[in-house]
């Protein structure tokens, strides 16, 4: 199992592996959207929230469809399906190491992003806060996403719509947190929800997707 | 060490195309499995690694037994050619990599980026992931593609070698190993009619 997580690191840092990819795009989306919007303070501190959450998950979704696909040309995961690790484990490591290259990235940098978007301060510690707790459900959805549609060639367009809803709400209760604590007022309630949506996403849904796996490999 | 396949009917796309595979091997044999292209020599070597389940039959020995080799060799091509098999050789827990790069000639490869290797190099590496994973059945899909003679050679002496550990091997294969062993033609169980088989895959 470790041994598949470094692998998996390993292959993010290496040339092409995609890492960074994330981290740029989510550069890109936030340092647009001032240009697009103007530049009025009080304008982008009330979107802030919401922009800074957005870019987080399409940066997400950009990297989804390499956590098998991969795997999947190069004959690695029938291989990795007859060896003696269980499928539910291959698929729950696989989506750490996603979140350890697109996620936990994502989270240490978003401050910085903040101050472009004119965050306002009370928001920083919920923002590091919802994206930390939020991201590794973007992982895990992702990569059941990813097993269902590993078998099909192309197949990203299919990935982003099937796993865009699912994502749905955890952005309303993640970028709802953070909005909530900018504006001094109680956050408890969507911070709850945000943590018991990771909580219910880690814990079912490798088995889901190993389960697709199972099937897509025949 | 016994495989014992009995009555076996495997599928491919929810379609049977084998049926009644019936044969027993024991340890320290070899068998190579014959048959034209589209015959069914890989869908009965998935089924029996277990990536596919068998619509009807039984299979003595559960996958956790069974070594399985496919077209693809599973490489990374970053990665080096020690880190590609060292990876292997963590997942089934045996560690040392030195013995599969001596009998494969890769020792001196073993820092080379796998995308530098050649279409034969890259074969012999697929096929040293063998060596490491310490299973006893192995279960090869045309194992020799792309290997020069020499190659061949070297495949056929790490194959004479697992055997006489008492080890057994099910070889796809067109050509010839050099070896003595029994042949089974998949073509005799070629599956007739539709029969058995649930309407949709999935939920077979």
């Amino acid at each position: 199992m470790i041994a598949l997580l470094l692998r998996d690191l390993r292959l993010a840092i290496r040339a092409g592996g995609g890492f960074g990819l994330a981290l740029a795009f989510f550069l890109i989306v936030v340092t647009l959207v001032p240009f697009g919007v103007g530049p009025d303070e009080a304008v982008l501190s009330v979107i802030a929230a919401g922009i800074l959450w957005v870019g987080a998950l399409l940066a997400c979704l950009l990297s989804l469809d390499r956590i098998f696909a991969l795997d999947w040309e190069d004959g690695s995961l029938d291989l990795l399906a007859t060896a003696p690790v269980p499928l539910e484990g291959v698929v729950a490591v696989k989506a750490l190491a996603h979140w350890v290259t697109t996620g936990l990235p994502l989270t240490l940098a978003a401050p910085v992003f903040g101050v472009l978007l004119n965050l306002p301060v009370a928001g920083y510690a919920m923002l590091v806060l919802t994206l930390a707790l939020g991201t590794p459900a973007l992982s895990v959805i992702g990569a059941f996403g990813s097993a269902l549609t590993v078998g099909l060639r192309r197949g990203g367009l299919l990935l982003s719509i099937l796993v865009l809803p699912l994502y749905v709400p955890t952005l309303i209760f993640g970028a709802e947190a953070v909005r909530r604590a900018s504006d001094g007022l109680a956050y408890e309630a969507p911070l709850l929800m945000l943590a018991g949506i990771t909580a219910g996403s880690v814990a079912l849904l490798p088995f889901a997707a190993a389960a697709a796996l199972r099937v897509n490999l025949r | 060490m016994e495989l014992v396949v009995s009555d076996l009917t495997v599928a491919r796309g929810g379609v049977p195309v084998l049926s009644g595979v019936s044969f027993r091997m024991g340890a320290g044999e070899v068998a190579l499995l014959r048959g034209p292209n589209g015959s069914g020599k890989t869908t009965l070597l998935r089924t029996l690694a277990g990536l596919q389940p068998a619509l009807d039959g039984k299979v003595s020995l559960p996958p956790e037994e069974i070594a399985y080799a496919a077209h693809a060799d599973g490489l990374k091509a970053t990665l080096t050619v020690a880190e590609n098999l060292s990876f292997w050789a963590s997942v089934y827990g045996t560690g040392a990599i030195d013995g599969a790069l001596e009998r494969f000639r890769l020792s001196e490869l073993a820092r080379r980026p796998a995308q530098n290797l050649s279409a034969g190099q890259k074969r012999r590496l697929g096929l040293a992931r063998l060596l490491v994973t310490g299973r006893k059945v192995w279960l090869l899909d045309e194992p020799t593609v792309s290997l020069d003679s020499a190659s061949v050679g070297i495949f056929a002496a790490a194959a004479r070698a697992h055997l006489d550990a008492g080890g057994l091997a099910l070889i796809a294969t067109h050509i010839d190993l050099g070896f003595e062993a029994r042949e089974i033609d998949v073509t005799a169980f070629r599956a007739t009619a539709r029969q058995g088989g649930a309407f949709d895959e999935a939920f077979a």
